[in-house]
C-alpha cells in the first residue's frame, strides 16, 4: 500500500477534479432488521485544496463518516473516492505514540510512506519546522503541551503526503488561547501547503473562522442539513463581526435541527 | 474598512510565531532532577532500618532463648555459616550453579512464552482454547510439577528446566498478553492511518505499546522461575546435578545444621531480590520515565 502510494504519479493526483467524493453513502450498525442508521445519503464532493467543514450535534455521526472516508471502516451503501491515496487522519487526541520521540513519531509515518532513511531525518525536521516546532526533535510527547503534541499530530498527518486531511475535533480538547493560535497555524500551512481539508467540529465559530464551505449535518440519522459558502477572504478572526453574523445564523439551523429531536 | 481589518490581520499574524514560541514556553514543564544524595537517603534508608530491626528482633529471641540454639541460632553464627562457606571457597560456587540454571531457564521461557502471548493475544480462537489454561496454570505452585518431571526425566538437568519452564513461561505469557489488552484502541487506528498494518502493526505498534505489560511479565516470570528453581532443586538431589542453593538447603536439613539452613534461605532471598533490583526495576523505571508514566517523587 505504502510502495503503491508513492509510486502514483502525482499527476492524476492534480488531474482528478475532486480530493474526495461521497456518493450516497449511507453507514449503519447493528443485525439487519435491527440496525441503527448513523448516516443516511450523504453526498460530498471536496474540490483540490478546498477546505471543507463538517458541522453537526452529537449524534450526526461525524466521526464515523471520517472513519469511511479514511478507510477504516466500509460504508453500508454508496461508494467513496480518494483519488490522492489513502488519507491522512488527525484525531481530537493526539494519538502521538508515546514511546517515540516527537522526531521519530513523524519518522515513522514517512517510512510507512517509503521514503528511504536517508531522507526522513531531514524530512521529519522540516515538517517540524512548517508546524514551527524546530527543537521538539527529540522530545518526548509527554515532555509537549497540549497545543504542541496537535502541532506534532499534524506534521505526522502531513508525512503521509496525501492530498487530503482529515481532521476530527482536533482542536476540541485544547484551551481557547491555543485553540485560537492552532486556528490561525491551519489556516496558514493549508494556504502553504495546498491541501484539501475535511474538518469536522461542533463548534459553529470554529467552523466558519477556518472553512470555506460548512456543511450542517442533521442527527440520527446524518443527512446534509444545508451548506454554506463562506466568503469572508482568510486571514479571518474568529472574533470577526462577519464571522460572528454568519455563526449566528448557523447556529440557527444547528439549533433548529437539534429541536427536531425534542419534539418526538 | 477591509483593507485596514486585513492590515491588522497580517501584522497579528507576523506575530504569530512569537505567540506561539511564548505559549509554548508558558505550558512546558521544566523538570528538575533531584539530587542524588537525597534519593539514596529517602530510597536506601527505610529498607536498611527495616533490616536492623528484623536483627535486634531476632537476636533479643536469640537472646531469650524462644527457642532451642540448636532450632535457632544468633545472627552471629549464621554469619559465620556464610563466612566459611565463603572461606572454602563454595559460597560463590552454590550461587553460580543456582544463578546459571535460573538464567538460563528464564532465557528459555522468553523464548517459549513470548510468541506463545501473543499468539493468545491476538488470535481469538488460541485464546478461547488454551488462554483459561495459561492464567489457571499461574496459580498452580510449580512443586506440584517435581514428582512428574522426575518421572519423565528422572534426576537429571531436564527436571529442573522442565519445572522453570512451566514455572515461568505462564506469566510471561500472561504479562504480554495483559500488556497487548492495555494498548488504547487509538494506537492502533492511529498506526493503521499512516499505514502500519500487518506485520508492520505489530513490530511497530503492538510490541512497543505492550512493552510496560509485558515488562512486568518478565519480572513476575523471573520470580516464578527462581522460586520453582529452587522447589525443584529441594526434591531433585543426585551428586550428579552439582550442588546449588536448593541442594544447600535440603544438605543442611538432612545434618540438622540450622545456620547453613538459614544462610542458604538468605542467599536465595539476596539473589532474588538483587536480580530484581539490578535488572528489571531499572529496565522497568527507563521504560516508564520515557513514557512519562513515572511521575519523580
Amino acid at each position: 500500500m505504502a510502495t503503491a502510494l508513492t509510486k502514483q504519479p502525482a499527476v492524476t493526483v492534480d488531474a482528478a477534479p475532486h480530493a474526495a467524493r461521497l456518493e450516497h453513502v449511507s453507514k449503519s450498525f447493528g443485525r439487519p432488521g435491527a440496525e441503527t442508521h448513523v448516516l443516511d445519503d450523504i453526498s460530498i464532493d471536496v474540490a483540490p485544496g478546498e477546505f471543507v467543514c463538517l458541522l453537526g450535534a452529537s449524534g450526526c455521526g461525524k466521526s464515523t463518516l471520517l472513519n469511511l472516508v479514511a478507510g477504516l471502516d466500509r460504508p453500508t451503501a454508496g461508494g467513496i473516492e480518494t483519488p490522492g491515496g489513502r488519507p491522512a487522519l488527525m484525531f481530537q487526541e493526539h494519538a502521538l505514540f508515546p514511546w517515540l520521540t516527537a522526531g521519530r513519531n513523524i519518522e515513522l509515518a514517512l517510512r510507512m510512506r517509503g521514503v528511504p532513511r536517508a531522507e526522513r531525518r531531514p524530512e521529519a525536521e522540516r515538517l517540524l519546522e512548517l508546524v514551527r516546532l524546530r527543537g521538539a526533535y527529540g522530545k518526548r510527547v509527554h515532555e509537549l503541551s497540549g497545543g504542541m503534541r496537535q502541532r506534532v499530530a499534524l506534521a505526522r498527518a502531513l508525512a503521509q503526503d496525501s492530498q487530503l486531511l482529515l481532521m476530527d475535533e482536533p482542536f476540541a480538547a485544547l484551551d481557547a488561547i491555543t485553540r485560537d493560535v492552532l486556528h490561525e497555524e491551519l489556516t496558514r500551512i493549508w494556504a502553504e501547503t495546498r491541501l484539501s481539508v475535511l474538518f469536522v467540529t461542533h463548534n459553529v465559530r470554529e467552523a466558519v473562522r477556518l472553512a470555506q464551505r460548512v456543511v450542517l449535518l442533521s442527527s440520527r440519522p446524518g443527512r446534509i442539513a444545508r451548506e454554506w459558502t463562506v466568503d469572508i477572504p482568510q486571514p479571518r478572526r474568529i472574533e470577526d463581526s462577519a464571522v460572528a453574523e454568519l455563526s449566528v445564523e448557523i447556529t440557527e439551523h444547528l439549533r433548529g435541527e437539534i429541536r427536531r429531536h425534542g419534539q418526538h | 474598512m477591509a483593507s485596514t481589518e486585513t492590515k491588522a490581520h497580517t501584522a497579528h499574524t507576523g506575530d504569530l510565531a512569537g505567540l506561539e514560541a511564548g505559549l509554548d514556553a508558558l505550558e512546558t514543564r521544566s523538570t528538575t532532577r533531584v539530587p542524588v544524595a537525597r534519593v539514596l537517603l529517602q530510597k536506601a534508608v527505610p529498607p536498611l532500618v527495616a533490616i536492623a530491626l528484623v536483627l535486634v528482633v531476632w537476636q533479643l529471641a536469640y537472646h531469650y532463648e524462644v527457642k532451642p540454639h540448636y532450632q535457632l541460632p544468633s545472627p552471629a553464627e549464621v554469619a559465620r555459616a556464610l563466612q566459611d562457606k565463603w572461606l572454602d571457597g563454595t559460597l560463590l560456587g552454590y550461587v553460580w550453579t543456582s544463578l546459571s540454571r535460573g538464567a538460563l531457564g528464564f532465557v528459555a521461557s522468553v523464548a517459549i512464552g513470548t510468541p506463545l502471548g501473543l499468539l493468545v493475544a491476538r488470535v481469538r480462537v488460541v485464546r478461547a482454547a488454551i488462554g483459561p489454561i495459561l492464567s489457571g496454570l499461574q496459580s498452580l505452585p510449580s512443586v506440584a510439577w517435581v514428582p512428574a518431571s522426575i518421572i519423565w526425566f528422572g534426576l537429571s538437568d531436564a527436571t529442573i528446566y522442565c519445572v522453570v519452564l512451566l514455572g515461568a513461561v505462564p506469566s510471561i505469557a500472561n504479562g504480554l498478553v495483559a500488556g497487548v489488552d492495555q494498548i488504547p484502541p487509538l494506537f492502533l487506528r492511529a498506526g493503521r492511518t499512516i499505514g502500519a498494518t500487518g506485520v508492520h502493526a505489530v513490530r511497530h505498534v503492538l510490541l512497543p505499546a505492550a512493552l510496560p505489560g509485558y515488562l512486568a511479565g518478565l519480572k513476575q516470570g523471573w520470580a516464578f522461575s527462581w522460586r520453582s528453581l529452587m522447589a525443584a532443586e529441594l526434591i531433585a538431589t543426585s551428586p550428579d546435578l552439582g550442588v546449588g542453593l536448593g541442594q544447600l538447603l535440603e544438605q543442611g536439613r538432612e545434618l540438622s545444621d540450622m545456620p547453613s539452613v538459614l544462610a542458604a534461605i538468605l542467599l536465595i532471598l539476596v539473589v532474588g531480590i538483587g536480580i530484581e533490583l539490578l535488572v528489571f526495576a531499572p529496565l522497568e523505571r527507563t521504560v516508564l520515565r520515557s513514557r512519562g508514566l513515572l511521575v519523580r517523587s
